[in-house]
Order: C-alpha cells, then sequence, then structure tokens
C-alpha cells in the first residue's frame, strides 16, 4: 500500500510538472487574447516529433535545445502572421483558427511520420534505474524530466515576477495599451510570449517524447486534458495552472493505480444489479477504467459550480 | 441574417397563386432537386453520397441553430447526433423483436426525442454559461459521453456498437427500405422536412430571440427575455433536429457506434457550417453539400485528404470567416447594379494563375507524402495523371516555380479585382 502511494505520488507529480508545462504557456496566452488555443497540444506533439528527429541527426541533449527553438519560432510566425490577421475577425474565428491549425499539424505530422508510433528512445546516458522503492525501480529518466520540468517552473515564476522583462509581460497582459503608451512594442511582446508557450510546450513534447508513446494522435488525447487543467484551475490564472497540474496529474494516477468498483465497496449489501443492464455496468466498472474521464468531470463539475475556476479571478 | 431564402416584397397586391410561388418558390425548388436527383446521378455511389449529403444537411443547419443563430461554439454536437442514432437503433430493435406495427419513417423522430431528452438534461446544465465557458463545457461533456459508450457496454455495444436491419419493421405500401433508392427518399423528405421547420424556427418569435441573445445578452435581458432561457431553449431544438439526424444515419448505415459521438463528428459540422457559412440560413447546406462531396471526392484522389480540408478550413477563417454562403450573397447586390459579369471577368483572369499556384503546393504536398510515409514503394508516382519522380531535383524545381510562380502572377491580378470591384461601386452610385 505505501509503496502504491509513494510510486502514485512520484508519477502524479511529474505528469502534473508536465501538464503545468504546457498549462503555463495556454493560461499565459489566454490572458494576453482572450482565446483557448486549440494548437497548444500541437505544439507538444511537433516538439516530440522534432525532438525525435534532432536526436536520430544529432543525438538527445542538441534536440532538447533545438527542437523547443524551433517550435518556438513556428510559434511566434503563427502569431504574426497568422492569429494576428484573423484577429479583426473577432473571437470565434481566432478559436477557430487555432482548431483548424490543429487539424492541419495532426495531418502534416502524419504525413511526414505515419501513424504509428516512433521509436523515441531514453538517451543512454539516463537508462538505468535510479533508485528502488520496494523492489520497484524507478527510471533515473523519469527523475530527470521532474527535475527538468521543476527546473523550468522555478525559471520561469523568477523570469515573470523578478526580471524587467517579465514586469512587462505581466503588464501587457492586463493593461496593454498603458503599456504601449509607456513605449513598450506590445505585439512584439504578444509575439515572443506566444513563442515561449509554444517552446514550453515542446520542452514537454521532447522530454515527454521517450517516456510516452510519440504518435500523431498524442495531441488530440492531451489537448482536451490540458483544457481541463487550465480551466479547472482559472483562466488567467498562473497559480491556479499549477495547482491543478497537480490536481489533475495526482487524481488521474491515484485512479488509474486503484482497481475499485461500487461492487467491492458496497459489496457487505450483497445487492447485485442485473449483469448486462445501465446499472449493472456503473455497478462492476473500476475506478480505473474510469479514470481517463475525471478530467473532464472535474471540468464539467467546476464550471457549473465556480465558472471562474478554482483559483481564477476571472469569468470565462 | 437567415432571411435570404425568401425575398419579401410587396406580396398582398399580387394574385394569390404569385404570393405561393413567391414565397415557398425557393421551397419548390429544393424540393424538386431532391427528388429530382436520383434521376440524374443513378449509381449506387451516387444515392449513397447524396444521402449522406441529407444527413449532413440536417446536422449541419442543426448546429447552426447554436452557432449561428445563437452565438453558442459547441464542441459537443455529435452527443446528440450519436444518441439519436444509438435510440433509433434500440427502438427499431425494440420493434422487430416484439413485432410492433411501426414503420420505419418514424423512427428518426424516435432519435430526435431521444436526442431532445439528453439535450434537456445536459442543456440545462451547459447554458448556464456562455461564450468560452459554453465551448468548454460541451468539451468536456462530449468527452464524458464518449468515454462512457466504452463503459456503458449494455447500452452502447462497447467498441462494435449495436447493429439493427432496417428493412424487418412494419412495411407501409409495400416498401421494404431494402434498396438504397428507398432510403434515399426517405432521409430527402425528412431532410426537406426538418430544413423546413428549421428555417420556420428562425421565424418564430423564439428564434428571433435567439439572435438578440447573440448580439447582445444584456440588451435581450432588458426587454424582458432571459437569455439562459432563451438559449437552453435553442440548445433543445438544435438536439432533437442532431437526433434527427444521427437517427437518419442509423437507418443509412444500420449500425450505431462510439464513432457518431467522436470528437471528429463534432469538428467536422463544425467545420462544414463554417466553410458553409454561420451567417446564412442556407451556409451550413452548401458547408455539408460541400463537404460530403469532398469526403467522397478527394478520398478517391488522395489518402491525405483531411489537410487539404484542414487547410481549405483555415484558409476560410483567415480570408472569409463569412463561409461560401458570405462569399455568394456578397455578390449578390452585383446583379442588381449590372456589374456582376466585369467581376466575374476579373476572376477569370486571376484564376489560372491561382490554379497555378495550388497545383505546386498540392504538388509539393504529394511529393513529401511519397517520400515520407510512402518511402517503400519507391519515388515513382504520378500527380494529374502525370508521371514522375518524387526524389528528382526536377520534379522540386518544377513544384516551387507552380509555387512562387502562381503566386507573382496571382498577386498581379489583385489589382484588376480592386479595379472590377470599384467600378461596381460606381454603377451603385449612378443606380441610386
Amino acid at each position: 500500500m505505501l509503496e502504491l502511494v509513494i510510486i502514485s505520488t512520484l508519477n502524479g507529480v511529474l505528469f502534473g510538472m508536465l501538464l503545468f508545462l504546457m498549462a503555463s504557456g495556454l493560461t499565459l496566452i489566454f490572458s494576453m487574447m482572450g482565446v483557448l488555443n486549440f494548437a497548444h497540444a500541437s505544439f507538444y506533439m511537433l516538439g516530440a516529433f522534432f525532438g525525435f528527429q534532432i536526436a536520430r541527426w544529432v543525438g538527445f541533449w542538441p534536440a532538447l535545445v533545438i527542437a523547443p527553438a524551433l517550435v518556438g519560432v513556428i510559434g511566434a510566425l503563427v502569431e504574426r502572421y497568422g492569429l494576428r490577421s484573423v484577429h479583426r475577425h473577432g473571437h470565434v474565428p481566432e478559436l477557430l483558427f487555432t482548431f483548424g491549425l490543429a487539424y492541419v499539424f495532426e495531418e502534416v505530422v502524419q504525413m511526414i511520420w505515419g501513424k504509428v508510433p516512433v521509436d523515441f528512445r531514453v538517451p543512454a546516458l539516463l537508462d538505468f534505474p535510479a533508485f528502488t522503492v520496494f523492489a520497484t525501480n524507478y527510471p533515473a529518466y523519469k527523475l530527470f524530466m521532474l527535475l527538468t520540468s521543476a527546473a523550468i517552473f522555478v525559471a520561469l515564476f523568477l523570469a515573470l515576477t523578478r526580471t524587467r522583462i517579465g514586469l512587462v509581460v505581466q503588464a501587457a497582459l492586463t493593461h496593454p495599451h498603458m503599456v504601449a503608451h509607456l513605449g513598450h512594442n506590445v505585439p512584439l511582446v504578444f509575439m515572443s510570449v506566444f513563442g515561449v508557450g509554444s517552446a514550453l510546450a515542446a520542452i514537454a513534447g521532447v522530454i515527454a517524447g521517450p517516456a510516452l508513446v510519440t504518435q500523431s494522435n498524442m495531441a488530440g488525447m492531451l489537448g482536451p486534458i490540458l483544457f481541463a487543467v487550465v480551466v479547472v484551475g482559472g483562466l488567467g490564472s498562473l497559480a491556479g495552472a499549477f495547482a491543478a497540474s497537480l490536481l489533475i496529474g495526482l487524481i488521474q494516477t491515484f485512479a488509474v493505480s486503484v482497481n475499485v468498483s461500487m461492487a467491492d465497496i458496497f459489496g457487505f449489501t450483497h445487492f447485485t444489479p442485473a449483469p448486462g443492464s445501465i446499472l449493472g455496468d456503473l455497478w462492476t466498472v473500476t475506478l480505473a477504467q474510469i479514470a481517463p474521464i475525471l478530467p473532464y468531470l472535474l471540468l464539467v463539475v467546476v464550471l457549473i459550480l465556480k465558472p471562474s475556476g478554482l483559483w481564477g479571478t476571472r469569468e470565462t | 441574417m437567415s432571411g435570404a431564402l425568401i425575398a419579401h416584397g410587396s406580396l398582398a397586391a399580387r394574385p394569390a397563386a404569385l404570393v405561393i410561388v413567391a414565397r415557398y418558390g425557393p421551397w419548390i425548388a429544393v424540393a424538386a432537386v431532391f427528388a429530382g436527383l436520383p434521376l440524374v446521378f443513378r449509381s449506387g455511389t451516387a444515392l449513397t453520397v447524396m444521402s449522406l449529403m441529407g444527413i449532413s444537411i440536417v446536422f449541419a443547419v442543426s448546429y447552426n441553430m447554436l452557432l449561428g443563430q445563437t452565438g453558442m461554439l459547441s464542441f459537443g454536437h455529435a452527443v446528440y447526433f450519436g444518441l439519436g442514432a444509438y435510440f433509433a437503433v434500440h427502438c427499431m430493435n425494440t420493434v422487430i423483436t416484439g413485432g410492433l406495427p411501426v414503420p420505419l419513417p418514424v423512427i428518426p423522430f424516435v432519435g430526435g426525442l431521444g436526442a431532445l431528452f439528453f439535450a434537456i438534461l445536459f442543456g440545462w446544465v451547459s447554458t448556464k454559461r456562455s461564450g468560452t465557458a459554453f465551448a468548454m463545457i460541451s468539451l468536456g461533456l462530449a468527452e464524458l459521453v464518449g468515454s462512457s459508450a466504452l463503459i456503458l457496454r449494455s447500452f452502447f455495444g462497447g467498441e462494435e456498437g449495436v447493429t439493427t436491419d432496417r428493412t424487418r419493421l412494419l412495411r407501409l405500401f409495400g416498401v421494404s427500405f431494402g434498396q438504397q433508392i428507398e432510403v434515399y427518399y426517405l432521409i430527402a423528405v425528412w431532410s426537406f422536412v426538418c430544413m423546413f421547420l428549421m428555417f420556420k424556427f428562425t421565424r418564430t418569435p423564439l428564434g428571433r430571440m435567439c439572435n438578440a441573445v447573440r448580439d447582445n445578452a444584456e440588451r435581450a435581458e432588458f426587454v424582458g427575455y432571459n437569455p439562459r432561457m432563451v438559449r437552453f431553449l435553442a440548445f433543445c431544438v438544435s438536439g432533437f433536429f442532431a437526433g434527427v439526424a444521427g437517427g437518419l444515419a442509423a437507418i443509412h448505415f444500420e449500425i450505431a457506434n462510439s464513432a457518431y459521438f467522436g470528437a471528429t463528428q463534432s469538428g467536422n459540422v463544425l467545420l462544414a457550417t463554417f466553410i458553409g457559412g454561420r451567417g446564412y440560413f442556407f451556409g451550413p447546406v452548401i458547408g455539408a453539400v460541400l463537404v460530403s462531396y469532398l469526403q467522397v471526392m478527394l478520398s478517391d484522389i488522395t489518402e491525405i485528404w483531411q489537410l487539404y480540408f484542414g487547410l481549405l478550413f483555415i484558409v476560410m477563417v483567415m480570408f472569409a470567416p463569412q463561409g461560401m454562403a458570405g462569399l455568394l450573397m456578397m455578390h449578390r447586390p452585383l446583379w442588381g447594379w449590372r456589374a456582376l459579369l466585369r467581376v466575374l471577368a476579373a476572376y477569370a483572369i486571376a484564376l489560372p494563375p491561382a490554379a497555378t499556384m495550388l497545383t505546386g503546393v498540392a504538388l509539393g504536398i504529394e511529393m513529401t507524402y511519397r517520400l515520407t510515409v510512402k518511402a517503400a514503394e519507391g519515388p515513382d508516382m504520378s500527380f494529374l495523371t502525370v508521371p514522375l519522380a518524387a526524389d528528382h531535383p526536377l520534379a522540386w524545381l518544377s513544384a516551387a516555380t507552380l509555387t512562387i510562380g502562381g503566386f507573382i502572377l496571382f498577386r498581379l491580378t489583385w489589382p484588376i479585382i480592386t479595379v472590377a470591384w470599384a467600378s461596381a461601386d460606381d454603377r451603385k452610385e449612378q443606380a441610386r
């Protein structure tokens, strides 16, 4: 039991930190443009595939730097030549533009790398068990993922709160016109934030690629969870995104490892609904089976009860 | 908004027969098209494609009730389509096993009612919010229902779905619905009736309030309407018609499975509605027909048709956010100013370079595809019946030349179009 708790906590925090790498960019971009970026998870996917390809050519460590930089440039170009021109048509076309972009990115990745998962391996340097908890080997690569995402979190936090650029960005998010009057180039700030946000998602992609599956549907799988994270945390709130990332990461990891159904919990009542009926299905389904839908359940419940999100300040 | 289908004029002064033709003329034309199409396109494939078009018309127009009419962006409209299909299939199976005297043509109505029930349930919670929150709730609900399809196996039949047999229901006038042509006419009639009802809905006071809520919910509230109630009612009506479309799909395919709910289905109806034009009643009709046709035609030509489809969508969002219908309506006044020919002539000049550019882009995409995923089949391929080697520099050079040269020439034709529109504006001034 204790073993399960420790391993699940580690994995949950790890998954949460990965989610935060993406959610931080997404929520910053939302504060900036007022638009949820559907293509954000696609940047994560592009990061993983670019990382895979570059790692093949020049090795994993250069890929860890080059792939996010490339994706960041793509992100900045998307903002400069795509979103900015769609902006004049209003919010719905902006949202749909990112939606179409996600669609096209997935097709392009399928066109180049195919539909089957690519063989993205953990670098040899980190391919060993870091430590052993109760007979379970914890891979060093996972520890590396955890440390990298934690380091980026700290760096992002310091950059946003302690540097001059960070202060300009923060001010531009809430008072773009005032910042522009003070002589800062606000469109450039927006473009950079979009680029850096995309690059952060790409870093998550490169480091998650070898540990999870690098496949053309990874954006489609992760995108909705990412929305659940930023909405549950409160749109535009960085701290909320952090808390919600950890919350959802932990909930999902724990749910997957708990194999309990209603029949187990209420077994003492000796109540057994007819198998094959809807109640019978609900009675025997295990928590592990419904783990994938828990984030959405949380999303719907939070939006209905507290539409500003758990830690958010503004109404969506 | 939405008023394009029927021209309002001083109808009262004309004879009664003329009034009917003027008011219902477009509908008579639509009915004639529905009835006459199978006489022109007789092949089995054509019948299937036209049946699918009829289904997606109902689905897309019902979606536009939310997106265009009430301003609610939903990412989970396929939920009601899928539930309608499941209710229809279960109803058909119950009728078959029970030997009940229910004919097939009423089955889509059952699908609609089933979807309506869930639209009331889910709509009650999700229409509390509008805008982004509504979009996110619809996304979350779609994921929830999509996943529960695999959990509640007794109703949804797991991964393989639930099958049925449409020919074993009560026969009316000896029609067994075994042949595709019979199914086509069933779908055509339902599609026509649904379109007519949904158009009439836009003309009801509730339909008008939907527009008011879309444009300014606060003002609608001041007039004395509860925006949430308006959104809720629009959501329910829209869910009902999506369920009818699902029921028709269940009859057509004789199966309901979890793909009906999927994000792909929700995404496709959104793409179709937007490409067609959400600002006009007939926009989603154009979109549904176009998208159904493209899906069949493009998938015959190229395996990566979805990429072209996505690119078309992005181009529409960036340059024509009012969709095909918006583009058409933009040119309608030109007719009255007698300037249409001149503008069309300018388009005709711009068309060849634009086509050249697109050919170059498509060539580049196809060659990339050949060299990456299809690498095992060798570099030899044919593009538009021209045989070429995808790894030959000359092929890439010609793709680049077509694209860049085409773009430069296309760019040169823009002033011609601007001049043509300017002269049309002059005509407008003269016409006054």
